[in-house]
């Protein structure tokens, strides 16, 4: 099982330079030169030389790429946004936990009620709430996430205005609502600029996260109430993609002999179900979450945009408008890496899910 | 073709009195519910793609602007439903430039079905290209083939269809290009299988016996058996790009207004969602419906398809 777990990590190794060539290679072909998106159309020639120097891109491009590589891998350095003139490494830190504090939730949401769902359904193949069930799923997959997104904020922000049901409709908290970090509660002493900082910073941002570890009960409540509308819409795909795989893959399994032998020799239904049943329909529901995972961060453009979170996703878009290549890129990079390493992580799971799989 | 379904099929013909795949593939796929709803929305949309000039009240970019009556982002007016005679009916209402919103809508359905179908179209022949000469030479060259394809499945679908459109520019023709593209390692690998599986069958063997070169082998003999994989996933996949392509057109980099695009339309209009909901609510349930047709019809077309059931025959 080792020796399984380190050939699959070696493979995603070029799979990982892959993926830094490619998003290189696509912030190269964008059209536009990116001295004058930077200082503005009557940068001067001087000026343009000098921010090229700076930028390292009058060097041959395979040098460009070189340095690219290694300032990622050795260093963590993305480079510094043009628009803002400030690290993307510190962009990706604070807004990084945005989108994963989004993403879990929708991913949370979208297994708790899908694997039930789905056995359920699988269990009473053909009745209402198994027809109820798949109906929902089809519905699911055919909705687009930025439509149900706005179609939720209108019914929870405008037609249950004035009932105990309203919920937010934009931003992390309420205006006025400030999460006090984690750090300062506790009364540590960090620098600016450090490594600890850094770190310190980045799991601050995890609001709700932040507000647990605190005892801030007020800010998590706030949280989670804006949480919730963004997090459904997100969770509809990979939930009805969910619960239509365990669905089928429960079916499979039910009629094996090993379920009738569970059922033969008398165990309860549950037990037959959950144990005999569903452990072993688990290996096409672990794929399928992993793959979600892509789903989460191309629904977290559109997501993130409604809602008015400043995540990887809406940053990631609005560094395409103003065509901020060294965001692009980074950004780029983060979701693929994530992506990567997420079905890295499933992939291995498959050899504790299922022991007789090896690489061949 | 006919011949080797005939012999692969002998058990089954007998419940099924049929002796063609695609017979006895329409006949299962007909007696599916959720097939049929597929197939019943779709057949309804292509005619209202075909007929939307007669079943559109106007035109899809004309304007009412200073037209008695009519109001910018206007509610939905039908007079049987109690609005007044004398104002102007448009049942969906006006959008924020005066145009009609029921007009755009119908001539909406050609835009989504052109995209769909050019794009999946697109990457289904090039695909099959490169996984099907990929497969089949093997070595080296498939590696190198399929470790790029990897590269690319690698990012999610959506975000590289972004990156793509930001280095061709925007407008519904790049966005075309960036979602054909995005969808292509999906049809390269599916194909690539089914050749590496099916030219080791011994008929493959026999042709090749028999003198026929590389190209007869591979397009003649391989690929019809490759079909019914691809049939089913381009099914699924035109599903994709219409949800893809509309969401590009809501963040404004596909298409540009007054393309009667549902993505563009939901798009302009969304900062309006709590004025005038009407103006998103159409445009996203007709998406919802043409992609719900594709996924029924796909799923449908699987199980149809899906040799294990014929195996099993009608039990």
């Amino acid at each position: 099982m080792i020796q399984y777990t380190i050939r699959r990590v070696l493979l995603a190794i070029p799979v990982l330079f892959g993926i830094l060539i490619v998003t290189f290679t696509i912030a190269r072909l964008i059209p536009g030169d990116p001295c004058t998106s930077a200082l503005g159309e009557r940068a001067t020639a001087e000026a343009c030389a000098a921010f090229n120097e700076r930028m390292g891109l009058d060097e041959p491009i395979l040098v460009q790429l070189g340095i690219y590589m290694r300032n990622i891998l050795l260093r963590g350095d993305f480079g510094d946004s043009i628009r803002f003139s400030r690290p993307v490494s510190i962009m990706i830190i604070e807004r990084l936990p945005v989108t994963l504090e989004l993403g879990f939730s929708a991913m949370f949401l979208a297994i708790a009620v899908g694997i039930p769902a789905g056995i359920i359904s699988s269990t009473r193949r053909n009745s209402a709430a198994d027809v109820t069930t798949m109906v929902g799923a089809n519905i699911g997959v055919s909705m687009p996430v930025y439509w149900l997104g706005l179609m939720l904020a209108y019914v929870f922000a405008i037609l249950l205005k004035d009932t105990p049901f309203v919920l937010p409709n934009s931003g992390r908290l309420t205006a006025g609502v400030i999460a006090q970090p984690f750090y300062e509660v506790w009364g540590w002493e960090l620098m600016k600029d450090t490594v600890q900082f850094t770190i310190a910073e980045f799991f601050a941002n995890f609001v709700i996260f932040n507000s647990i570890i605190t005892g801030d009960w007020e800010v998590l409540k706030d949280a989670i109430r804006h949480l919730i509308l963004p997090a459904v819409a997100l969770s509809t795909i990979p939930l009805s993609i969910i619960a239509r795989i365990t669905r089928s893959s429960m079916l499979e399994v039910l009629g094996q002999d090993y379920v009738r032998t569970a059922r033969a020799k008398g165990l309860f239904e549950r037990a037959v179900v959950i144990k005999h049943a569903f452990r072993n329909a688990l290996l096409p529901v672990a794929t399928v979450v992993g793959l979600q995972v892509g789903t989460l961060f191309a629904g977290a453009v559109l997501t993130e945009s409604i809602f008015g979170f400043a995540g990887v996703g809406r940053s990631l878009f609005d560094a395409i408008t103003g065509r901020d290549f060294p965001v692009i890129q980074a950004f780029t990079v983060v979701i693929a890496l994530g992506y990567v390493v997420v079905n890295l992580i499933v992939d291995i799971s498959y050899a504790f899910i299922d022991p007789r799989i090896q690489l061949d | 073709m006919a011949t080797t379904a005939e012999t692969f099929d002998t058990p089954v013909s007998q419940d099924y009195g049929s002796n063609s795949l695609l017979r006895l593939t329409l006949r299962r796929l007909f007696k599916q519910r959720n097939a049929l709803i597929g197939m019943v929305i779709l057949l309804f949309l292509v005619l209202v793609a075909t007929f939307a000039p007669i079943i559109a009240p106007h035109s899809p970019t004309v304007d009412f602007i200073g037209v008695e009556g009519a109001e910018k982002r206007g509610d939905p007016c039908i007079y049987l439903l109690g609005c007044s005679r004398d104002k102007p009916q448009h049942i969906m209402g006006l959008d924020g430039n005066f145009r009609d919103q029921f007009s755009r809508l119908i001539f909406g359905t050609r835009v989504s079905l052109f995209i769909g179908f050019t794009t999946i179209g697109a990457a289904v022949i090039v695909g099959t290209l490169i996984g099907s000469v990929s497969g089949y030479i093997g070595g080296w060259f498939d590696n190198i083939v399929m470790r790029f394809m990897d590269v690319i499945l690698a990012f999610p679908s959506f975000l590289l269809a972004i990156a793509i459109i930001t280095v061709l520019g925007r407008g519904l023709q790049n966005a075309l290009y960036a979602i054909a593209i995005v969808n292509i390692p999906v049809f390269a690998r599916l194909v690539r299988a089914s050749v590496l599986s099916i030219k080791e069958q011994e008929y493959v063997s026999a042709s090749r016996a028999l003198g026929a070169n590389s190209f007869r082998l591979l397009f003649i003999r391989i690929l019809p058996n490759a079909l019914p994989p691809l049939i089913v996933q381009s099914t699924l996949s035109i599903a994709g790009a219409i949800l893809e392509a509309a969401a590009l057109s809501f963040l404004g980099l596909g298409a540009q207004p007054p393309t009667p695009e549902w993505g563009t339309m939901l798009g302009s209009e969304r900062n309006q969602v709590f004025t005038a909901p009407h103006l998103v609510f159409y445009p996203g349930l007709a998406i919802m419906f043409t992609v719900l047709a594709f996924n029924l019809l796909g799923d449908g077309l699987r199980d149809a398809l899906d040799p294990r059931l014929v195996q099993k025959g009608s039990g």
